[in-house]
């Protein structure tokens, strides 16, 4: 733990020191994620509220902004956080972080609370995160003076509200807003939103942005950890796949998470103060030590996708192709370096 | 701006003994003065006309060091509003503003903020709705959460608009009540407007303004409640039943407010209500904010006339003061309303003060009619050729003239 102030940047104040741990079997047993909640079998979301408030541990307060995390998880009487919670509204989850974390940083610099370095997170969907909440994530990582972690769990829908799409979903999915119809086979033609890459590139002084995938707890863990130690806003991504809104069989959660890594849908990586680091196995695909499976394997697992035709998988497979071979930085920084340049 | 030099004791008006400094200062001015007195932790700021003077005022202080406090400068007004709320709930007193639509963009965090009882202090400088675009001042944004659990509050004076200030934490604050608090100066006419302000010195607020504690209701790790969850049919009907009692505590506790504050500081000013040449009225106009002063001008004049008209100023809208306007209005025998706001399609057409004025005053059983005005819209003046005209058509009605007390005139605009 360390204080330091630094000319021209503003104060910055100390964060809990919390190092990785080395393997599931260093991982403590007490859960800060309860009983209580009454989310799906088979949800990667509430798997990472889990995770998320164990690594981070009892000195913590958590903010959650509307959506499955918040609906499903917290019924008046039967709440399962076990550490301070407290709602946000779907846009706010930013604003939540920087709120919080300069409520505590004014208090215990005057003196009318204990000083003591206290983990602030707070989480939004896809929704509250990519779409509505963006500006105020995006001034939320410009607040360098304030710790916090904001984590984005996309499972790639409106899903607490019946599955609508989001800037988030992935092209041609079918939601409730993008079912397929007689004239119309793909009503989402959107493609997914690039948000923790765009969020690193757009804020050069948050020293930590991160993707992340429960499909390997202990690496999401370690990654929250390192995020809430670094100091200042941080972000985190995580996708995670929602048997509800894929339509799957909730038994192959885990199976699907790390498909989307395979297949280099869902890249892997960390930007630590301007570094970017590939990590798992997008790191080794980007090495060519692994190679990517083919898109479809993943796409044709999930009842979302159950109307494509080879054309829609073609489509999906080049951009996935572009994601690896054009990109400036592959499966991050989506434009070339152009010819100019 | 510079803060008070020395704290010098003097006496007002025989009052008791108060210390602080008189200063040449605007409204917005005199309520950053009491955001620094109010010894607040975080404040948010984001740019609209008129009520962002105050946020120039107060970064200006903290950048003197002359004040302590976090200063975040949000990308939006919904973001401005989320920040302090949750400031709030962490145990900061925090300070917010806006006007106009960026009142209406916070509409979301507004509503939250007075569902989860955060006690906040907003600063709403009157501003029109777009669109038309206009800088000048309408009553509709701050009167757009009237039904929400916002207390409202409009004032006319600089040195009002600091001492309401200072009120307005306390009884926001106090466990009594627990809601948040919007504090109303009219756009330009006060925000912008200077006149001589007794800034008060630290010691005398310290002594009226207890800290802010939430107990049990601390969002802490030492105390790791949930807030905000989801309630449900099964009990939000309770929830809201609670934050109705809250309001209607909040009369007794501004009461009490003024009465400590009458004696810690010397300004005695009765709560709700101001009266003005009120003891022998036969009519009497009401409104709020700084039309008292063109109503005030236009009293004394129609008085030398041997008129007896007098003035009801509105100072607090919610809790709505039925007791102390019945017991004002009761005895004249025609009211007229002038409201600086609109109701477009309510009941008679009229503006929202002459509604909840006619609401007040329908138990009693002979009450007065209610004549409602609409007058000064987008920062047009009220003067006191509007003022008289719209006496001598209370007067007409009062006769049983052509006024008719179930319509709604607009004064002071082409036809």
């Amino acid at each position: 733990m360390s204080e330091t102030t630094v000319e021209g940047f503003g104060e910055f104040v100390e964060t809990q020191v919390l190092d990785a741990w080395k393997g599931p079997k260093k991982v403590p047993h007490e859960e800060f994620f309860t009983s209580g909640h009454r989310t799906c079998q088979g949800c990667e979301s509430a798997q990472l509220m889990k995770l998320m408030a164990k690594a981070a541990g009892p000195r913590t307060i958590i903010l959650g902004a509307t959506g499955c995390m918040y609906v499903a998880n917290t019924t008046y009487y039967s709440t399962p956080w076990a550490v301070p919670w407290m709602h946000t509204q779907l846009g706010s989850a930013g604003s939540a972080a920087t709120g919080t974390a300069a409520g505590l940083k004014a208090l215990m610099r005057k003196g009318k609370m204990k000083d003591e370095p206290i983990n602030v997170i707070s989480f939004c969907g896809d929704g509250g995160g990519a779409d509505m909440g963006l500006s105020a994530i995006s001034a939320a990582l410009q607040h360098t003076e304030y710790n916090h972690l904001i984590l984005m769990y996309d499972n790639e829908s409106y899903a607490n509200t019946d599955i609508q799409v989001s800037g988030s979903s992935p092209y041609g999915a079918h939601t409730t807003f993008s079912a397929p119809g007689k004239v119309q086979r793909i009503m989402n033609r959107r493609w997914k939103k690039n948000t923790a890459a765009m969020l690193a590139a757009g804020h050069p002084d948050c020293k930590y942005v991160a993707t992340v995938c429960t499909s390997n707890p202990v690496d999401a863990m370690n990654h929250v950890r390192k995020a809430l130690s670094i100091g200042g806003p941080t972000f985190i991504h995580s996708l995670d796949p929602c048997p509800k809104g894929w339509d799957y069989d909730p038994r192959y959660s885990h199976e699907l998470g790390e498909l989307a890594i395979e297949t280099g849908i869902w890249p892997l990586y960390e930007v630590v103060e301007g570094e970017l680091k590939m990590h798992g196995k997008s790191r080794r695909i980007l090495r060519g030590q692994l190679k990517r499976k083919p898109v479809e394997e993943y796409l044709m697992r999930q009842g979302r996708f159950a109307h494509f035709v080879q054309e829609d998988i073609d489509y999906f497979q080049g951009k996935i192709d572009q994601m690896w071979e054009e990109w400036l930085i592959p499966g991050v920084i989506p434009f070339s370096a152009g010819e100019e340049s | 701006m510079t803060p008070p030099k020395a704290a010098t004791a003097e006496t007002l008006d025989g009052g008791a003994p108060v210390g602080g400094t008189e200063e040449l200062i605007s409204g917005s001015e005199a309520v950053a003065h009491a955001v620094r007195l109010a010894d607040v932790d975080v404040l948010t700021a984001y740019p609209i006309r008129p009520y962002d003077t105050v946020m120039q005022y107060v970064s200006k202080l903290i950048a003197d060091g002359e004040f302590d406090c976090e200063f975040i400068v949000a990308e939006s007004e919904h973001s401005q509003f989320e920040i302090v709320k949750h400031a709030s709930t962490v145990g900061a007193r925090v300070f917010v503003g806006s006007s106009g639509v960026g009142w209406l963009y916070a509409f979301e965090a507004l509503a939250v903020t007075a569902g989860l009882r955060v006690p906040m202090v907003a600063m709403v400088g009157n501003r029109a709705l777009d669109d038309p675009g206009a800088f000048g001042v309408e009553h509709n944004d701050a009167l757009a959460v009237r039904d929400l659990g916002w207390m409202l509050c409009w004032v006319a004076t600089a040195q009002e608009a600091l001492d309401t200030a200072l009120i307005a934490y306390r009884v926001a604050e106090d466990p009594r009540v627990s809601l948040p608090c919007a504090l109303s100066c009219d756009g330009a006419f006060l925000t912008h407007s200077q006149s001589i302000v007794n800034v008060p010195d630290q010691a005398t607020v310290d002594s009226f303004l207890p800290p802010y504690d939430r107990k049990e209701k601390l969002l802490h790790p030492d105390n790791p409640i949930t807030i905000a969850p989801q309630a449900n049919e099964d009990w939000v009907m309770e929830i809201r039943k609670q934050s109705d009692a809250g309001m209607r505590r909040a009369r007794d506790v501004i009461t009490e407010a003024y009465d400590d504050f009458g004696a810690k500081f010397g300004r005695e000013d009765e709560p709700f209500i101001e009266r003005y040449m009120m003891e022998d009225a036969e009519i009497a106009l009401v409104g709020m904010g700084t039309l008292a002063m063109p109503v005030k001008v236009a009293v004394r004049k129609m008085r030398e006339q041997g008129q007896k008209v007098g003035f009801v100023r509105v100072r607090w809208f919610r809790p709505f003061p039925v007791e102390e306007l019945q017991d004002a209005l009761g005895g004249v025998a025609a009211v007229g309303v002038i409201d600086r706001d609109y109701g477009l399609g309510s009941a008679f057409y009229g503006g929202v003060l002459a509604g909840d004025l006619r609401t007040a005053l329908y138990p009693l059983e002979d009450r007065p009619k209610v004549v409602s005005f609409i007058a000064g819209l987008g920062g047009r003046e009220i003067n006191t050729d509007n003022v008289i005209t719209i006496a001598g058509m209370v007067s007409d009605a009062a006769e049983g003239g052509t006024t008719d007390d179930q319509d709604t005139y607009w004064i002071g605009v082409r036809e």
